[in-house]
């Protein structure tokens, strides 16, 4: 396991951001560019690999890996569907939104669809308070959605099946 | 109505480097940089009365005035972009809408602190908007405004973005320094505090992003003209996020002052109740401040009309006031099930809790638990003191503020709303779907 070219020289380009002695502070950003490089999640292998570019203790990216909502530590289905649940949403419709998700891909919240395709998830406060409800998919905010809406994005996913992470695979450093 | 942060809001283009210089922009750093000492801008933001945006309304001011100078130490500037306060969606709006403002914001305060390395460290969620600060940071150094000797000065800076990975602690400026280090975002216990032994162990100021973009306005205009905006010690403009029931949810920068009344029912802002319905409540500043029930929010006790300012909103104390907060305004009808909401409140806190203090990591399960029995039709007269006790016992014995902020919504939700609390007792229905 080792990052491609361009991930490599991301991840030069991050450290060089902090000070000399410092280049621990490059552990949650390096962790991204990971999760991106190897099917969106966090494996042992993974994490002792990103504990070895940095010249760090293993423990150190364990504790850290574990600690953010963000990292997934298990395999994740290509298109993670994170809902926001917390109150703003809440009052305009996240419950329904999450049944009608669990309905429609015949799975519950934390579940993974058996062609590993979709994950479901609820999640907290993403700051869409204004344009609720909301998913987020991979980067991308999907807001003021409807359950038509909804079921469209579904089949767009289903459809154009690629990965959706955080960040995109790094093309260029 | 005068915009000073959302000014060129509307302006096509705007996030671009070229259109934002057209329409004044990067004016402060010019000012700062060729006019004035870093002193001099720091007494700017003094006169001008600026409180910190993200919550505590702490005097900017004075909190820069506080970092320690010491010969041959590095001194950082760190921009609170962790934006994660339920019901708050400003900075997000603000940097994805005006970036450029930012990033003017962080040479122009930076200068003032002479800090010669400054980071924003924006909350993982926000993915999308790192490219789109990082895109103006690249115009910002390829038009000179940032790198080495700017503007011929001798001042250099460097502006870098760093992202987080989901963690509402990471909002709290001690855990947002760990986890800046590449550490678990468990908050430091204080002192020593930032301005002292911040990152890296250096003096450091943390500001939230409405804060540092509030920077440009006030030193193009000087603070005292700032200042002339808003109201007693609440001075200038204010980016209130609004949601819930409300039919024009969104961010409205409001000159500090506006009767809550006007702010829910004008045009010009909220536009009134969804659907015609009632007013029940109102959490007026983030999820972690005192619900407030509609005639309490709308009027002080005395019966005076409740004002969008700190003092205002803050009158009457946690008995029959609130707190501005973030400014995360979120407004409930008559249809909504206080203890629902609680539940959900509550819920949030113990998902975020970072398991340091144990009032905290234990409190907030507990009463997560019990406001679900209740929903659940399984509570007990008793349970509503018992809420009431743990939260006494979470509140202000912990080493950050998210215990009380887990801790005060419980509280207020009993003092206002206590019979929907022993409703759910009486009925015994379940109320969850």
């Amino acid at each position: 396991m080792t990052f491609s070219n361009i991930s490599m020289a991301l991840v030069q380009r991050i450290i060089k951001r902090y000070p000399e002695g410092k280049h621990k502070s490059a552990l949650i950003p390096v962790l991204h560019i990971a999760q991106a490089e190897f099917d969106g999640w966090l494996s042992a292998q993974t994490m002792d690999y990103v504990a070895s570019v940095l010249n760090i203790q293993p423990v150190e990216v364990y504790e850290v890996a574990s600690f953010y909502s963000m990292f997934n530590l298990k395999p994740i289905g290509k298109c993670h569907i994170e809902v926001c649940r917390t109150s703003s949403c809440w009052l305009r419709g996240a419950e329904e939104l999450i049944d009608h998700l669990e309905k429609k891909l015949k799975i519950k919240v934390g579940e993974t669809t058996p062609d590993g395709m979709f994950t479901l998830k609820t999640v907290e406060c993403l700051g869409s308070c204004g344009t609720a409800p909301m998913m987020q998919v991979g980067a991308d905010y999907f807001e003021n959605l409807t359950f038509e809406k909804t079921d469209k994005l579904l089949e767009k996913f289903q459809n154009e099946g690629k990965r959706r992470t955080y960040m995109d695979k790094p093309q260029t450093a | 109505m005068g915009k000073l942060l959302l000014k060129h809001d509307d302006v096509p283009g705007i996030q671009s480097y070229d259109v934002y210089r057209k329409n004044g922009g990067y004016a402060s750093v010019e000012k700062a940089i060729k006019t004035m000492s870093p002193e001099a801008v720091t007494e700017e933001v003094k006169k001008s009365g600026l409180r910190g945006r993200g919550g505590a309304g702490f005097p900017t001011g004075m909190k820069w005035s506080f970092l320690a100078k010491p010969e041959g130490v590095a001194r950082y500037l760190v921009c609170n972009a962790d934006e994660s306060e339920p019901g708050t969606f400003k900075d997000r709006y603000l940097m994805e809408r005006i970036p450029h403002l930012l990033i003017e914001g962080m040479i122009t305060s930076s200068f003032a602190l002479g800090a010669l390395t400054s980071y924003i460290y924006i909350r993982g969620e926000y993915f999308y908007i790192v490219s789109i600060l990082e895109k103006a940071i690249d115009e910002a150094y390829k038009n000179g405004w940032l790198g080495k000797n700017i503007l011929g000065s001798g001042f250099s800076h460097d502006l870098y973005v760093h992202v987080g990975a989901g963690a509402y602690i990471c909002g709290e400026e001690t855990a947002l320094l760990e986890s800046l280090e590449g550490k678990r975002g468990n908050p430091r216990i204080k002192p020593p505090f930032p301005a002292i032994a911040g990152l890296y162990g250096c003096p450091t100021v943390v500001n939230n992003v409405e804060t540092i973009a509030a920077v440009v306005p006030i030193i193009n205009d000087g603070g005292e003209e700032y200042a002339k905006i808003g109201i007693g010690k609440s001075t200038g403009t204010k980016l209130i996020s609004a949601s819930g029931h409300i039919n024009k949810p969104g961010v409205y920068e409001i000159d500090l002052g506006v009767p809550v009344e006007e702010f829910i029912y004008s045009d010009a802002y909220c536009g009134g109740i969804l659907g015609g319905k009632k007013l029940k409540a109102v959490v007026a500043g983030g999820s972690s401040v005192p619900i407030l029930p509609a005639e309490l929010i709308l009027k002080t006790a005395n019966g005076e009309p409740r004002l969008m300012s700190y003092e205002s909103l803050s009158d009457g104390g946690f008995a029959t006031g609130t707190m501005l907060g973030s400014g995360g305004f979120i407004v409930m009808d008559e249809t909504v099930s206080i203890v629902k909401n609680l539940w959900n409140f509550t819920r949030f806190y113990h998902h975020e809790s970072c398991g340091q203090c144990s009032p905290c990591r234990e409190g907030t399960g507990w009463m997560e638990k019990i406001l679900h029995r209740l929903l659940d039709g399984h509570g007990k007269m008793s349970d509503v003191d018992l809420l009431w006790d743990i939260q006494s016992k979470i509140d202000g014995k912990t080493i950050c503020p998210l215990g009380d902020a887990a801790a005060w919504p419980v509280a207020s939700a009993i003092r206002h709303f206590r019979k929907e609390f022993e409703a759910l007792v009486v009925v015994k229905d379940s109320v969850l779907a």
